[in-house]
């Protein structure tokens, strides 16, 4: 690789210098931190309301997130599948696309990996995962693609188009559970178990190989693979010619158009991209952890991965951290429940939705007023160095 | 020449010493008039001149940053629009105010309902715009959607809103640009039965013929001050012309002899059509040889920007050839593109640098690029060889001198001018065969003005074959070896800047040329 150094400098990407005259620290780190400590405020208030006591809500939730080893490796199994929704929201976002369907999208990789391994039983297990994954990359890519034409060659908008396929997808799945993929002589929707042999392995199963111990828990090889794909979409973004294409689009399409660019083919392109992306976190659930096709397995996977990709200025540094922080709230938020009876599942959605008003909907909330301390601070040192 | 509103009367709206900077640039110098009532009161310029900011203060959009403004002897300080309409002024914008889907009559209304109920304000306002229709020819159709009308008839609600909402001065802004000539003639009419009824009218255009045909007294504009304010029956088209369009200041650019070569571009009864499918080029034929600067002069919007996107190859052409250096580029649809002209040596410096030719939010290296992202020297099989374009970036900064030399600078950061550089760097180091470039000092600072005067100069040398569309006559004179003047779509008029009459060219842009 000859342009690492280039590295964060490069494009919008780069911090150096952030919007609004903030030094990249305060912008990348700071705001996000006041963001999160907001939300919690605020999450702290509704926690009294009804009558547990906050700080004892967050230690019993980060305590169960990050307080041992296999807590540790459900929360990385939780971020898996939200790095690769926030990697898709990213690269659409960068072509100036919303992709709010990555629900389904991951619904669709799921049953590409599923369908793979139910077809190859007796395959090496790598053999298996390289077929399965890229199986669940093609049918997110084929799911997204479609809006992504339509978008492209009829104007029809992406977040209708992607939302309604979210909702396709969801009767699709039913439909092929229900009267096709089920196994026979069962009653719930679900696909007979795979062979054993293709299951992707744990974690703990893989570090084994190599003498190392850890905990057992559902986290899986996918995640290596979702690191993988966050340089790869870094690499594929910032430095290579489609990617700078992608990104022309997406800022400015009339100098997209000034400069040779096909926007529509650019369009496409990303939204299939975008639709992979997604389709991988499928891997993560179905090859890794299911072992079977069933219902509903994506779980909300695609629309967190939204606001991992807002939290996390959609670059992929900042999505494996936004990814961290939501699988924090998956796992603690999940066990919370048990411990505060009064607290049930809902109120950690209320707690995540917080999180997603303040770091996402809200971003600018602290920004003026941040600018402003940093103005004074850089006025007052020219002042004094004047002195 | 002024003559003196009648005594004891104070002018319908009268201007002090009017300053108005955007930035850098000075908008309004110091800018008076005055208009006296129940009069027409032209004011004319070229694009640019400030005649659409000096209204825009009186009606109360802008603030000045110094100067007064009277209205009937009181003093007018709006700070917004809906002072100016309490006050009795009413404008007319070049691009209508209107909402598509409401009627006319509740257009009209919008804004002047006047209680919570719309029934009793409804059926106030339709007794009251049909007295207006019947008092000024002002006839529309008060219950159809807007959006169906034509753009006269549109134009019309306008003036109702005015005058619903009592405006006593009225100001009407390039109204009839978007009219065909029967609108013309019957917008026409309606204003001289508001100036018998004791109205006052400020309309602004570029079009002498207008202000001949209309208007009592004419203030003429140029670069933001008055030149003149003359009675227009004491006045002749030409003497506007040439105040309009102002003394030859020729630019100190040194420009030797042109050495032709062989033709780059061959243009022949090119038509194009504007986005709205209107014809906007109508039968161009030209052609630009090696080493020669052509300009085409022309007031903005007469074709010349639909013009130079067909030719880059943004636009498609409905009809005529197009040859460059010999290649029929219209029997060649999949050269004739953006991308595929770029190859063929064609560089494009758009009119709208910052929607068009720039990403603004991308660092200067990155937009450097721009257009050559595909180019093997700049990309690696696979990936972005940026540090050699970071380098390269650099040195063309320094050689164009464009200020702050910082590379990853986003290009929002850099000033009008210096952004003009990277656009016009990017395009020359290409080493095109022919150059279309499109108003290259528009909003450009008088040093970086000089700094790109040069660098074309120093193309044409190179034996370049350059187009240059400007709507700066003084720019078009300094650069060009030949002149073409476009008008309505058509070339109207071909000379050398040695054997140009301003006020000959002046009337040509202003159409006046072929209707004399």
């Amino acid at each position: 690789m000859t342009s690492e150094t280039h590295g964060a400098a490069s494009g919008d990407a780069g911090p150096a210098r952030a919007p609004g005259g903030l030094p990249a620290w305060a912008d990348y780190g700071l705001l996000p931190l006041l963001n999160l400590t907001a939300a919690l405020a605020v999450s702290a208030l509704v926690i009294l309301a009804i009558g547990e006591n906050p700080l004892a809500v967050l230690s019993v939730m980060v305590g169960e997130a990050l307080g041992y080893p296999e807590a540790v490796g459900y929360t990385l199994y939780y971020a898996t599948g939200y790095i690769f929704t926030g990697l898709a929201v990213a690269v659409a976002f960068h072509a100036g696309l919303f992709n709010i369907g990555g629900e389904g999208q991951a619904y669709l990789g799921g049953l590409g990996a599923g369908l793979v391994a139910l077809a190859v039983p007796g395959w090496p297990w790598w053999a298996a995962a390289l077929a399965g994954t890229a199986a669940a990359g093609l049918f997110g890519a084929a799911w997204a693609w479609v809006p992504g034409w339509l978008q492209a060659r009829r104007g029809s908008h992406i977040v209708i188009t992607t939302i309604m396929f979210n909702f396709l997808a969801a009767s699709l799945m039913t439909w092929l559970l229900v009267d096709v993929l089920i196994k026979p002589g069962q009653q719930s929707p679900e696909s007979r178990e795979f062979d054993p042999g293709v299951w992707l392995p744990t974690m703990d199963r893989a570090l084994g190989w190599v003498g190392i111990t850890v905990a057992p828990s559902p986290l899986n090889l996918s995640f290596l693979w979702a690191l993988t794909c966050c340089g790869l979409v870094y690499l594929f973004l910032w430095h290579t010619r489609w990617g700078y294409a992608l990104r022309v689009v997406g800022r400015n399409e009339r100098a997209a158009v000034y400069a040779g660019m096909s926007p529509a083919r650019v369009i496409v392109l990303a939204m299939a991209l975008s639709g992979a992306l997604a389709g991988f976190s499928g891997v993560n659930d179905i090859l890794g952890v299911q072992h079977r096709l069933l219902l509903n397995v994506t779980n909300g996977v695609g629309f967190v991965g939204i606001a991992v990709a807002l939290m996390g200025r959609n670059h992929p540094v900042g999505i494996v951290l936004a990814a961290l922080l939501f699988g924090i709230l998956a796992q603690g938020g999940g066990q919370v429940s048990f411990d505060f009876p009064r607290l049930n599942r809902e109120l950690v959605m209320v707690i995540q939705g917080l999180v997603i008003l303040f770091a996402g909907a809200l971003e600018h909330l602290f920004r003026p007023r941040v600018a402003a301390l940093f103005r004074r601070r850089a006025m007052a040192a020219v002042a004094g160095g004047g002195l | 020449m002024t003559t003196a509103p009648s005594a004891g009367e104070p002018p319908a709206l009268e201007l002090c010493g009017i300053d108005k900077w955007f930035g850098a640039n000075h908008a309004n110098v110091a800018v008076s008039l005055s208009v006296a009532r129940g009069t027409i009161h032209g004011i004319i310029g070229e694009n640019g001149a400030g005649k659409t900011t000096v209204m825009s203060i009186v009606y109360g959009y802008l603030r000045p940053d110094s100067g007064t403004v009277r209205l009937n002897g009181e003093p007018l300080a709006c700070r917004s629009p809906a002072d100016a309409i309490r006050r009795g002024v009413g404008m007319v914008h070049q691009h209508f105010m209107l909402v598509d889907t409401f009627t006319a009559l509740e257009n009209v209304l919008l804004g002047a309902e006047g209680g919570r109920l719309i029934g009793p304000a409804l059926a106030h306002a339709r007794r009251e715009l049909e007295r207006l229709a019947r008092d000024y020819g002002l006839e529309v159709d008060l219950e159809r959607p807007v959006g169906e009308l034509p753009v006269g008839a549109q134009q019309r609600v306008e003036i109702l809103k005015a005058l619903y909402r009592g405006a006593d001065l009225l100001i009407l802004d390039e109204p009839t640009g978007v009219l065909t000539p029967p609108e013309t003639v019957h917008l026409f009419r309606v204003l001289r039965a508001l100036r018998a009824q004791g109205k006052t009218i400020v309309i602004i255009t570029h079009k002498l013929r207008e202000i001949m045909a209309l208007t009592d007294r004419v203030t003429v504009m140029r670069r933001g001050r008055v030149v003149d304010t003359l009675a227009t029956a004491a006045t002749k088209r030409e003497a506007l012309a040439e105040r309009m369009v102002g003394r030859t200041v020729p630019l100190t650019v040194d420009k030797p002899a042109a050495t032709l070569g062989a033709p780059v571009l061959e243009v022949e009864r090119l038509r194009v059509l504007g986005a709205d499918g209107r014809e906007r080029v109508r039968g161009v034929s030209f052609q630009v040889r090696a080493g020669e600067v052509v300009g085409i002069a022309g007031v903005s919007g007469n074709g010349q920007l639909e013009l130079l996107e067909a030719l880059a190859g943004m636009r498609p052409v409905a009809g005529g050839r197009v040859r460059l250096t010999g290649l029929d580029l219209t029997a060649r649809p999949d050269l004739f593109t953006a991308g595929g002209l770029r190859r063929l040596g064609v560089a494009h410096v758009p009119e709208d640098r910052q929607k068009v030719g720039l990403v603004t939010g991308f660092p200067a290296y990155e937009n450097l690029i721009l257009g050559h992202h595909g180019d093997s020297a700049l990309t690696g099989r696979l990936l972005m060889r940026w540090r050699a374009i970071k380098a390269r970036c650099a040195a063309v900064m320094d050689r164009y001198d464009v200020r702050p030399r910082d590379v990853s600078l986003p290009v929002s950061g850099f000033s009008g001018g210096n952004q003009q550089k990277i656009v016009l760097a990017r395009e020359i180091e290409a080493d095109p065969a022919l150059l279309l470039v499109g108003q290259p000092t528009r909003g450009v600072d008088i040093g970086a003005i000089d700094v790109i005067h040069r660098r074309l100069l120093d193309l044409r040398a190179a034996g370049k074959a350059i187009l240059l569309v400007s709507v700066e006559l003084d720019e078009i004179l300094a650069l060009s070896d030949r002149i073409l003047v476009m008008f309505d779509g058509a070339l109207v008029g071909e000379t050398t800047p040695d054997a140009a009459d301003e006020r000959r060219l002046g009337l040509m842009m202003a159409g006046a040329a072929s209707q004399s």
